[in-house]
C-alpha cells in the first residue's frame, strides 16, 4: 500500500523535474585531424538556440609546452567546456587561444579563459574595442540561456610577430582581411595544416555581414601560394586536399559578386535577388539560401548606390 | 443554463446584433492585432485568405532596419490597389499602391520592430480583400533606432536624390526607385515624423501607372519595385512629395534587357 505521503512525494518528483530541467550541455567531441591536432567541428548551419550557437570549427593542439586553441565558441559556457575537454585530451593546460575574427560564433568563449593567453593581430584588437561587445544583444536574443554569463572578454595579447613557436611547434600566423576588416590563418608547420578560420568555408555558404569580396579573394589568393598540406575550414568538414575549399570559397564568392551586379543591372529588387536559383554546383553548400539572403541585405544598397543612374531632376 | 450553452447564445446574439458588416475571417497567423488592423484597414469590405497573393520575403530579417518584402499578385485578375502592413509594428502600413496602367506587382524594404506578421492585401474590383502574409522573426527596435543618416548628419546634403531603372523585360516595364530619405518615424526623442509620403507615375500625357501612398515605416532611404505597363518608347515621370511638403521629380526611359534567367 503506498500511504498519502509517498503519493505527495512522487507527485512533488513530478511537478519539480520540469521546473529543474537538465542544465544546457555542448557536445565537445574533438576529431584527430593530424598528429596532436584535433578540430571540434561546428554544425553546419546557422545559429540557433538548438545548436547553441556551436557553428564554428574549433582547433586544439597539443604543444610540449601547453595546450593551443584556435578560437573559442559562443559563449562563456561553450568556453567552460571547451577548455575542460582540451585539457582532458591534451594532459596539458591551455596556454594560447587565438581569435581569428570577431565574429562571436568563434570568440565569445574567450571569458572562460585568462585574459593575457587570449591572442589578436592588432587589426583585430582594434576592431574589437568598438565591434566585439556588439554583438551580445543579438547573441543572448538568439541563444538565451545557452549564453549566461557571457560577456565579451577583449584579448590581452596583441601579436605584433609572424609565427609563435611552443615547444617545438611553430605555429606561422597569417594577418588577412575580406572574411572581415581583420582574419587570422594560421599554419602548423610541424602538420602542414592551414587553419584558417573564416577565410575559407567548406560545404557551407560562407557569411558575408563584415565581408569585402574583393580583399577575401585577394586572401584567398595569398592562401592558394603559402604551401600548406591540408585545411581546417572555419565551418564545414577539414578538406583534407590543399586547395578545393579554398576554391569553392573563391566560387562562391565570385559567383555571389557577379550575380548581384547582374541583378542589380536588370532592374531586379532585393527579394528576387535572394531568391534567384543557385547553380547545381554548390548543391553541397549547407545554408545557402540563407546566405545569399544575408549577403543580399548585405551589399545590394550599396551595389545600387554605385551602378543605378540618378535619375531625379536636380541632377 | 450550463456555461456552454449560454456562451453560445452570446454568440449567436452577438452575430444577430451585428449589422450588415462582413465578419473577419479568423486569422491563419494567430495575430493579436487581427481583429483591430482588419477592421481598420478594411472597413466593411469582404476579406478572404489567398495564398495567389504571394508575400515574399527572405526567410531572416538580417537587418531589422531594412527588410525587403514583395507582393506578387499576378495570378490574380482586376487587382485595383495593394496593401503591405506589418500587424506589430508600431506604423503597422507601410505602402498603400493604388495600381493604374501597371501589374500587381509591388517591393520595398520596410521597418521591423519586432517578431511580426507581414501581410499583403490586394483589393479586386468588387471592393473585395485578398490577404496573405508570414511571421518574420527580427530583432528589436526597427522603428525607435535613429536613421543612419541622422547618426551622420548628411541627411539633408541627399535630400531629393533620386537613382534608378527602367528595364523592358518580356512586354512589361520593370521600375526600380531609390530615394534618399530619413523616413523620421516620430518615435525618436525630439525628431518629428517626416517621411516620403506619395510618389506618383505616369507616362505620356499624364497616363497613371500607379501612385503609391507611403508611411514612415518604410525604410530609411526608400527603394521601390514595380512593373508597369508602359508603351514602348514612354518615358516614365515619377513626382512625390514628403510630409514637409517637398517636392520630388525624376524621368526614366525604359530601356530593353534580355529576359531574366
Amino acid at each position: 500500500m503506498i500511504d498519502r505521503r509517498a503519493v505527495l512525494a512522487i507527485l512533488a518528483a513530478g511537478v519539480a523535474a520540469p521546473l529543474h530541467a537538465v542544465p544546457l550541455r555542448y557536445t565537445i567531441d574533438p576529431q584527430p585531424v593530424a598528429p596532436d591536432l584535433w578540430v571540434v567541428r561546428g554544425v553546419d548551419a546557422p545559429i540557433d538556440h538548438a545548436n547553441g550557437g556551436a557553428i564554428a570549427n574549433i582547433s586544439i593542439l597539443r604543444t610540449a609546452a601547453g595546450t593551443v586553441l584556435v578560437d573559442c565558441g559562443p559563449s562563456l559556457r561553450y568556453g567552460q567546456q571547451l577548455k575542460a575537454a582540451a585539457e582532458a585530451l591534451t594532459g596539458m593546460p591551455v596556454i594560447r587561444v587565438y581569435l581569428t575574427h570577431l565574429h562571436p560564433d568563434h570568440i565569445y568563449g574567450a571569458a572562460a579563459f585568462d585574459r593575457s593567453i587570449v591572442a589578436a593581430t592588432p587589426a583585430l584588437a582594434r576592431s574589437l574595442e568598438t565591434l566585439g561587445p556588439s554583438f551580445s544583444d543579438g547573441m543572448y536574443r538568439l541563444l538565451g540561456d545557452w549564453m549566461r554569463g557571457t560577456e565579451f572578454a577583449a584579448p590581452g595579447k596583441v601579436l605584433g610577430e609572424d609565427h609563435e613557436t611552443f615547444g617545438d611547434r611553430r605555429l606561422d600566423l597569417y594577418p588577412l582581411a575580406g572574411h572581415s576588416e581583420a582574419d587570422l590563418a594560421i599554419v602548423d608547420a610541424t602538420t602542414g595544416m592551414l587553419i584558417a578560420g573564416d577565410l575559407v568555408f567548406h560545404d557551407r555558404a560562407p557569411s558575408t555581414p563584415h565581408a569585402d569580396i574583393a580583399r577575401w579573394l585577394a586572401s584567398l589568393d595569398r592562401l592558394g601560394t603559402i604551401g600548406h598540406r591540408a585545411v581546417i575550414p572555419g565551418h564545414g568538414p577539414i578538406d583534407p586536399t590543399p586547395g578545393a575549399a579554398i576554391d569553392q570559397t573563391r566560387d562562391w564568392l565570385s559567383w555571389l559578386r557577379d550575380t548581384l551586379d547582374r541583378a542589380v543591372a536588370e532592374g531586379l529588387d532585393a527579394v528576387e535577388a535572394g531568391n534567384l536559383a543557385i547553380p547545381d554546383r554548390f548543391a553541397a553548400l549547407q545554408a545557402a539560401r540563407y546566405e545569399l539572403q544575408r549577403s543580399v541585405a548585405h551589399f545590394f544598397s550599396r551595389i545600387e548606390e554605385q551602378a543605378l543612374p540618378r535619375v531625379d531632376l536636380r541632377r | 443554463m450550463s456555461r456552454v450553452a449560454s456562451y453560445s447564445a452570446a454568440v449567436v446574439a452577438m452575430v444577430v446584433a451585428a449589422p450588415a458588416q462582413a465578419a473577419l475571417p479568423a486569422d491563419p497567423l494567430g495575430s493579436p492585432m487581427w481583429q483591430r488592423l482588419g477592421k481598420s484597414l478594411f472597413g466593411d469590405a469582404p476579406v478572404r485568405f489567398d495564398p495567389r497573393v504571394r508575400v515574399i520575403f527572405p526567410d531572416i530579417a538580417e537587418n531589422q532596419r531594412q527588410f525587403p518584402v514583395a507582393i506578387d499578385a499576378r495570378g490574380i485578375v482586376g487587382v485595383k490597389r495593394i496593401l503591405l502592413f506589418a500587424d506589430l509594428n508600431p506604423i503597422p502600413l507601410a505602402v498603400d499602391y493604388t495600381l493604374g496602367a501597371a501589374q500587381p506587382y509591388f517591393s520595398t524594404r520596410i521597418k521591423l520592430d519586432q517578431r511580426t506578421p507581414v501581410r499583403g492585401a490586394v483589393q479586386l474590383a468588387d471592393g473585395s480583400w485578398l490577404v496573405s502574409g508570414g511571421w518574420i522573426d527580427a530583432a528589436g527596435g526597427g522603428c525607435s533606432l535613429p536613421p543612419i543618416s541622422r547618426v551622420k548628419g548628411d541627411w539633408a546634403q541627399h535630400l531629393g536624390e533620386v537613382r534608378g531603372v527602367a528595364r523592358r523585360v518580356a512586354g512589361a516595364t520593370r521600375v526600380r526607385l531609390a530615394f534618399r530619405h530619413p523616413m523620421d518615424t516620430g518615435l525618436i526623442g525630439n525628431i518629428p515624423t517626416y517621411n516620403l509620403e506619395e510618389v506618383v507615375l505616369t507616362g505620356a500625357e499624364g497616363r497613371r501607372f500607379g501612385d503609391l501612398r507611403i508611411e514612415a515605416s518604410v525604410a530609411e532611404d526608400p527603394e521601390f519595385a514595380l512593373i508597369v505597363d508602359a508603351l514602348p518608347g514612354e518615358e516614365i515621370a515619377m513626382a512625390g512629395r514628403d510630409t514637409n511638403g517637398i517636392d520630388y521629380a525624376a524621368r526614366l526611359m525604359p530601356t530593353t534587357v534580355a529576359a531574366p534567367r
